[in-house]
């Protein structure tokens, strides 16, 4: 033979593939199987990138928010309202025409239902003062209007909206005792605080009796030492048991455990689903290799090496798998990117709404993953294809 | 019976494959065992709760307050065998990463109207109700921190006291065991009274009520009559049987149990496709010897039955192996798992569904290569080649 190594392989491959056809049933199969692994797989890992975007997206690395010492999250916080003016005069934070950039804030939930199953839900509702809209940069009313301080009046959060029960604009809502009109939809960066409903402070203190209390204060700082001397200043002062932190940290924080929960369940399941798929591939490769057995023998009869023979196999294999997984993955992407959902989220105690989020970067690790099964899957069957005894093949009545 | 050997000798000629496809049966029932029993412990409270147990709670949320005097008002109520109190504490130990649940009760009444669940030793139960700062914890919650009879216990809790330090001790006097298997023991529970007194906001105030009625089938009436009673005061409640409320609370989660349902589906027909496949694929390299089988003088039926014994009998060793896989990794993590996740188990359900799904995937991936066997030609299949 004139061949070179390279070549023979080339012919082989391509024979090899052009053949798929032929075997279409068992192919299919094994398309699938990796199709669904790494749907799945994508599928749940979208969904811990969805709710750790949602958790984290909205925190401006200038925002701080303080709370009460030892404090897990803001539903378990509180200072009074002397503590609060304290804070809010104090350095560090930023001032705007000598008011402080400053948002006293009470945080409660109330039971709304949800759409999907008319189940009642953990709604955040919060309270804030007019330094909110100032310290959210991203804050920004999308349909209808602020609420009017005094009045109870809520806006709605963009998330929130959708996934419970009568919050569209113009609509009234009852908590116990009152009532409420929503009079517009804000968004906030995709963040967090579009799965809340929020509305005047001093309304929100009396409909809860909660007296003059507040829970958290969000502050802007000023300049980049504008944090430590805040921090020193709280430290300072002895009549303070509050903590002052990064608002990026504290939604890290806030994510953490659930987004650990989802991929701790997410990442063992596409293990053992892959190992599945590996197995569905390895048959279809073997059962490849048997039929193929007079063809491969011929090919080795011919004087083709046992490299080309196998490199063809293990080819099919990836090949398979890779368009499984791009099957996969794109069927994830349009059945789930931007699906939303809601949970609850332990530490806050409240429901947080949000997308799938179907990245890039996951299509591309679903795709390797994909990948890595097609490889393993053809690895054994491939060496079994060089092995082929020529002779006894050639005889081979299947 | 004696064809048992001919349908062994047929399993074992092509060892991979046989191989293979019982492995990939065992992994499809491996993620059905852990799945589904993944999702019954998420409705596990649902399941312990009694239907005699009501919880009533403010209108609004869980987390508003009701008065005191609620209690004695629904204590007069007909249908009413006994009320009690709890409330959130939220509370802490060391780091915030070492959260559990932990709540303030009345000692005598709590555990007589769980009697049915928990098991507190009677002599730890008087010495808790001696001790004011006393609290008892559950099995897995003592496991978990190694805390024994004895300890003391600083939490940081969520609500400040009195001289506004946020640092709460207790000394455990007794730990309480389950009666069932998916009884919560991830749990702390102290005196409400300690609680109350102690706290700087909200005293003389309960988070919820638990009624326990006389007659379960009164719940629902029951629950009405309490609601009606407070209907249009300052704080409306909303009662519900435990179980109601268990479910409600677990739906907050979203829904669990479809998304298992969703990737189980996935997971079983990509298996169902890739076992049934290779297992139609080994029938029809054999088609020449259930031709030779016949002309011997085996009935169409008889063959029609092998294969399909052939289809169950390795459905049947993957799925039982799967199952069995579960049950294991389910036990050795037990342990681990039941401060975050009390009662993942697999329960006897679990495992009849599995059989029951083991038999059905037998049969329809036999079916085909069966019906193909009882319709063999003999003159045409000795002729393929």
């Amino acid at each position: 033979m004139t061949f070179n190594w390279l070549s023979q392989i080339f012919i082989v491959s391509w024979m090899n593939i052009r053949n798929i056809s032929q075997r279409l049933g068992t192919s299919s199969v094994a398309v699938f199987g990796v199709a669904c692994v790494v749907g799945v797989f994508i599928g749940v890992l979208s969904m811990a990138t969805g709710f750790q975007r949602t958790m984290t997206s909205a925190g401006a690395e200038d925002t701080v928010i303080v709370l009460r010492s030892g404090a897990t999250s803001e539903m378990n916080s509180g200072m009074s309202y002397e503590q609060t003016q304290l804070v809010s005069a104090m350095p560090g934070i930023r001032k705007e025409k000598e008011a402080p950039l400053a948002s006293a804030e009470l945080f409660v939930v109330v039971a709304i239902n949800k759409k999907t199953n008319n189940a009642a839900a953990n709604v955040s509702l919060r309270g804030v003062q007019a330094g909110a809209f100032k310290v959210r940069d991203k804050f920004k009313i999308i349909e209808g209007r602020n609420f009017e301080f005094g009045k109870n009046e809520l806006i709605v959060g963009r998330g929130a909206q959708k996934q419970f029960n009568s919050l569209s604009l113009g609509s009234s809502i009852r908590f116990g005792q009152s009532e409420w009109q929503v009079v517009g939809v804000f968004e906030d960066g995709g963040g967090l605080s579009e799965s809340e409903l929020w509305c005047d402070a001093k309304i929100l203190q009396a409909v809860y009796r909660r007296g003059n209390s507040y829970q958290t204060i969000r502050a802007k700082i000023d300049g980049p030492h504008g944090f430590d001397q805040l921090k020193a200043a709280v430290a300072a002062d002895p009549t303070l048991t509050l903590d002052v932190r990064l608002e990026t940290e504290y939604l890290a924080e806030q994510s953490v455990a659930l987004s650990t929960f989802i991929k701790v369940i997410g990442y063992p399941l596409a293990i053992i689903m892959a190992i599945g798929a590996i197995f569905g591939a390895i048959n279809t490769m073997y059962t490849s290799v048997s039929t193929r057995t007079r063809e491969i023998a011929t090919l080795r009869a011919l004087g083709f090496g046992a490299f080309p023979v196998a490199f063809s196999t293990l080819l099919e294999s990836l090949v398979l798998a890779f368009v499984g997984g791009i099957l996969g993955a794109t069927v994830v992407y349009f059945l789930f990117n931007g699906y939303t959902v809601s949970t609850l989220n332990f530490v806050s105690f409240s429901q947080v709404v949000f997308d799938f989020a179907v990245t890039p970067a996951l299509l591309k690790q679903g795709v390797i993953f994909a990948a890595v099964i097609g490889f393993i899957g053809g690895l054994f069957p491939a060496i079994r294809a060089a092995r082929l005894p020529v002779a006894t093949a050639l005889r081979d009545t299947n | 019976m004696k064809y048992l050997y001919f349908i062994y000798k047929n399993l074992t000629r092509k060892k991979v494959r046989t191989t293979l496809t019982v492995l990939s049966i065992m992994i499809a029932f491996l993620l059905f065992g852990l799945l589904r029993s993944l999702s019954a412990a998420f409705d596990g409270g649902a399941n312990v709760a009694g239907e005699d147990r009501l919880v009533s709670i403010n209108k609004v949320t869980l987390i508003q307050p009701l008065p005191f005097s609620y209690l004695n008002k629904v204590k007069t109520l007909d249908g009413v065998e006994k009320v009690t109190m709890s409330n959130w504490f939220g509370g802490y130990y060391q780091d915030r990463k070492n959260q559990f649940p932990q709540f303030p009760v009345d000692a005598a009444e709590f555990f007589d109207i769980y009697r049915d669940t928990l098991n507190l030793p009677p002599e730890q139960l008087a010495a808790w109700k001696a001790n004011r700062v006393g609290t008892v914890i559950g099995k897995a919650l003592a496991e978990k921190f190694h805390w024994k009879i004895g300890d003391r216990i600083p939490l940081i809790g969520l609500f400040p006291k009195k001289d506004g330090s946020t640092n709460w001790e207790f000394v455990v006097e007794g730990i309480f065991t389950g009666k069932t298997e998916s009884a919560q023991t991830n749990v702390m529970y102290f005196h409400y009274d300690y609680f109350d007194k102690s706290r700087q906001f909200g005293e003389g105030t309960i988070g919820w009520m638990i009624v326990k009625v006389k007659n379960p089938k009164e719940s629902a009436k029951v629950a009405a009559a309490i609601d009606e009673l407070f209907e249009n005061s300052a704080a409306e409640t909303k009662t519900d049987s435990e179980k109601e409320f268990s479910k409600s609370f677990a739906k907050q989660f979203g829904d669990i149990g479809l998304i298992t349902t969703l990737i189980l589906s996935a997971v079983f027909f990509t298996m169902l496709l890739v076992a049934g496949n290779a297992m139609a694929q080994s029938f029809r390299e054999r088609i020449p010897e259930f031709a030779i089988l016949k002309t011997l003088g085996f009935s169409d039926v008889t063959v029609m039955f092998m294969v399909l014994a052939e289809a169950m009998l390795i459905c049947a060793l993957g799925g039982l192996l799967g199952l069995g896989l579960a049950k294991l990794i389910l036990v050795v993590n037990a342990s681990r798992i039941a401060t975050n996740l009390p009662g993942l188990d697999m329960s006897f359900a679990i495992i009849v569904t599995g059989i029951v799904w083991m038999i059905l995937l037998g049969l329809v991936t036999g079916f085909i290569p069966a019906l193909q066997g009882l319709r063999l030609n003999i003159i045409n299949a000795l002729r393929r080649n």
